[in-house]
């Protein structure tokens, strides 16, 4: 039986409703003493901690010291006001899929995939595309009225986009994986604007994917779609195949 | 003691077909050379820099030599003749070609005797340098004792060479026998080694000379202060294998990864390209004393740990003879492999203590390499620091050279500073607790890890004779190799190869297969 809370005061759980518990590490350049100590627990009281029980200190050399501690939150959160952006398409599975590719909008539909720029991983498009798929699903490659293109990694936006121009690609797929100082906001940034200034962007869909990616951040980065960590080759050719049979409908 | 009961026969044969792949490639090694192979016969002779735009000597030097079609002689003979001729010393000669102010195609060829003996000069410099290098890492350690077995290695990656210090020492003082600086995002790609100090990189920090040298400075010096003899790692892979590895042997690095065949399957790099610079490259650490490490851990990462197990042990295999016909003795191959199994698979401790051990067995003196979980590490940091856990109790059971420690961050950021102060407590504790246990445990002659190790084995066997029958440019282009199909004259730096003329010189190699021993 879930366990009954009032979802407009929402505060962290450690074993009593509303006891505000959380486990919190973090390490301080300071050294590892009583005085560096307070400073941990002074940086915690700043973030709205109470009861702050600083229960671990491990001196890393250096001039750092790593804490672990627990403390009383006093943040409290409204359940009910919380609105993120998800991909509401139904997901069907690739028979489904398939099924009602034929039915909706009876053509083939072309996608196009690449891992941009520096980035150098293909499993997690690879996961998305490829015959075999990942997790017990089948990827693009293999559906029936899916012609998938897969350029693998490190594929300039500008080969991307030629790519997708010369096929008359229904949709774009972008894998980045890498994240470090936000690489992956500027090459999705790039794409997205040489899209634009070529007369591409409303042309196909464009859907990115990788695991500091969601939804919500493809939105505001000017994409129609994206997918983080677990997403599947079921949900994303969900999304495109209800999305364009739907502007299909309305043109 | 834990041990497997594999037939020796079968070892030998494994050897023998691995051997037959290699042997097949004096035509190359003998007959062709590379820009990259030429820019670190540059680099050898002493020669450092780069023009106001970034453009490091090397390159605006083969560069020159190629737009005046002369570089089939090889660059050393068109450098010691301008010196010869010119009365000037190789960096001079650099200085003078950079600003484009002499033109080596066009000095007047001076007496054959007097460029050798330049030439010869300038060989022994260097060579002498890089020996005395490596007596000193001998000497190091004959002072503080033998590097301890399973090595504690652990990555630095903040992009900034003076951060990656303060962290790398950190890490030493802590217990850290090796600290690799991974490479920025794509280095493998650069057809050039970017030049200085560098403190902005995207998944590492570049490796340059001069990273080289402010780390190997930091490194000594909390060695010295804790009595341990601190190894340094870097990366000879990619467009520029030969010039890092000469990088490495001028600065006193310890390690390199150096695959035979990474570049090819993982980078797209042409595979003549690749074959023919990781000759050169080996022969260097061979001289060096730098102990290599090969990336079969790769294959895993792309391909199923149980069902591909087998395309480790291939790879293992020819990556040994590739670094034998290199010079390089079985003490300083780290081959590679890795801990990538899935968790939620049964048993999957005794699928990777079959393999771990089958390694050991084949490489008994090897210092191999073992990888830890990173494909099936998640955001779940508390499930990947047990994991980990899991990956050093078979690193200590069963004698593996160099462990690698797995971050609990692993599938989130490269390290944090605490992340990597926990792996080392995890290995420490591990390592300590289970010391002396694989002397008291056998295993059962006709049990799973018995049968599994010797079905990787045959499986190995079976696909290297596969290889044997069409020839290893073959099978790449097929696709035989993680799937992936890499045509004999496609990929990246493949306009970078060409035929050596009569007259062709390369100084280095000689004298380092002389040295070596090697006579083929
Ligand atoms: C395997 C791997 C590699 C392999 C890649 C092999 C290959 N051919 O792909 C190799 C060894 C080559 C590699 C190299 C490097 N790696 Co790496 N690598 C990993 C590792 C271990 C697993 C990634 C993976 O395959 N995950 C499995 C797939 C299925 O998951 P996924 O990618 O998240 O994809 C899923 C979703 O995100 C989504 N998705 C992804 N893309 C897309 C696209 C679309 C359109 C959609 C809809 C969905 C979608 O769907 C997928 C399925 O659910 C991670 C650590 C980890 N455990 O995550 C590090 C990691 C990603 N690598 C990292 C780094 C830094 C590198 C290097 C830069 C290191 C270096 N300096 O050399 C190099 C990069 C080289 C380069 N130029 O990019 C860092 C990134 C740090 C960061 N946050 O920026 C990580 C997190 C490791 C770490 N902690 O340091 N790596």
């Amino acid at each position: 039986m879930p366990v009954k809370t009032d979802p407009k005061r929402i505060r962290p759980y450690g074993d009593t409703l509303n006891d505000g518990r959380v486990q919190i590490s973090f390490t301080l350049p300071v050294p590892c003493d009583e005085q560096g100590k307070e400073a941990a627990r002074q940086i915690l009281r700043k973030m709205g901690m109470s009861e702050i029980d600083v229960c671990h200190m491990n001196d890393l050399t250096e001039g750092f010291t790593h804490f672990n501690a627990y403390a009383t939150s006093n943040a409290e959160v409204d359940l009910t006001s919380i609105k993120v952006k998800i991909v509401e398409t139904p997901v069907m599975d690739m028979y489904e899929n398939d099924e009602y590719i034929d039915q909706n909008i009876g053509r083939d539909l072309i996608v196009v995939g690449a891992c941009i720029e520096s980035d150098a991983h293909t499993v997690g498009i690879d996961a998305i595309m490829n015959m075999k798929g990942y997790n017990h699903r089948y990827g693009l490659e293999r559906y029936k009225h899916i012609e998938a293109i897969n350029m693998g990694a490190q594929v300039s936006c500008e080969d991307l986009l030629q790519k997708a121009r010369a096929v008359n690609a229904d949709a774009i797929l972008v894998s980045q994986i890498v994240t470090q100082k936000n690489i992956h906001i500027a090459n999705l940034t790039k794409l997205i604007e040489m899209a634009e200034a070529e007369g591409l962007r409303d042309k196909m869909l464009f859907i990115c994917g990788g695991p500091r990616l969601n939804h919500e951040i493809a939105i505001e980065l000017g994409y129609d779609a994206g997918f983080g960590t677990g997403s599947y080759s079921t949900d994303v050719a969900s999304f495109i195949s209800v999305t364009i049979a739907e502007k299909a409908e309305n043109n | 003691m834990l041990q497997l009961s594999i037939k020796q026969e079968k070892i030998e044969k494994a050897k023998k077909l691995a051997g037959q792949i290699v042997n097949s490639f004096d035509w190359l090694f003998n007959g062709y050379s590379s820009e990259t192979i030429e820019r670190t016969i540059v680099r050898l002779m002493g020669i450092d820099g780069a023009t106001s735009d970034g453009t490091p000597f090397p390159n605006v030097i083969v560069e020159d030599l190629k737009s005046k079609k002369v570089l089939e002689r090889g660059v050393a003979y068109w450098v010691a003749n301008a010196m010869c001729a010119l009365n000037l010393t190789a960096q001079e000669v650099a200085d003078k070609v950079a600003i484009g102010e002499l033109d080596l195609s066009s000095v007047k060829p001076q007496a054959d005797e007097k460029v050798l003996e330049v030439i010869n000069t300038q060989t022994a410099t260097m060579l002498k340098h890089i020996k005395s290098q490596n007596n000193f890492r001998e000497e190091k350690f004959a002072t503080y004792g033998p590097r301890r077995k399973p090595a504690l290695y652990v990555i630095v990656a903040t992009g900034n060479i003076y951060e990656d210090v303060l962290q790398a020492q950190a890490a030493a003082r802590e217990g850290a026998d090796i600290i690799a600086v991974i490479r920025s995002t794509a280095q493998s790609l650069l057809d050039y080694v970017p030049y200085g100090a560098t403190t902005e990189g995207f998944g590492g920090t570049f490796a340059t000379q001069e990273n080289f040298r402010i780390m190997r400075k930091g490194l000594d010096e909390v060695g010295d202060e804790i009595k341990r003899y601190i190894g340094l790692t870097n990366y000879a892979s990619g467009l520029c294998m030969p010039e890092i590895a000469a990088m490495g042997a001028i600065e006193r690095l310890d390690v390199m990864l150096n695959d035979a065949m990474y570049g090819i399957l993982f980078r797209d790099i042409n595979p003549r390209r690749t074959l023919l610079d990781q000759y050169f490259s080996r022969m260097i650490n061979a001289y060096a004393g730098i102990e290599i490490q090969t990336g079969e851990d790769n294959y895993l990462t792309t391909s199923d740990a149980i069902e591909k197990a087998y395309t480790v042990t291939a790879s293992q295999l020819i990556n040994e003879q590739f670094a034998e016909y290199s010079g390089i003795k079985e003490e300083k191959m780290g081959l590679g492999h890795a801990y990538e199994i899935n968790p939620e698979i049964e048993n999957s401790f005794s699928y990777e203590l079959a393999h771990a051990l089958l390694t050991k067995t084949i490489f008994p003196t090897a210092p191999v390499k073992y990888m830890p979980p990173t494909k099936f590490a998640s955001g779940n940091v508390f499930k990947t620091h047990l994991m980990d856990a899991m990956f050093n109790f078979v690193g200590q059971l069963t004698g593996q050279g160099v462990q690698l420690l797995g971050m609990m961050t692993e599938a989130i950021h490269t390290p944090h500073i605490a992340d990597r102060a926990l792996a080392i407590e995890n290995a420490n504790y591990i390592f300590t607790a289970v010391k002396d246990l694989g002397q008291e445990l056998t295993l059962d002659p006709d049990g799973f890890i018995n049968k599994r190790a010797n079905l990787v084995l045959d499986e190995a066997i079976d696909f290297l004779q596969k290889v044997v029958d069409t020839g290893l440019f073959e099978a790449m282009a097929r696709g035989d190799f993680a799937d992936i199909k890499r045509p004999e004259d496609k990929g990246k730096g493949a306009q970078g190869v060409f035929k050596r003329s009569d007259n062709y010189l390369n100084p280095f190699l000689e004298q380092m297969k002389q040295e070596l021993g090697l006579n083929r």
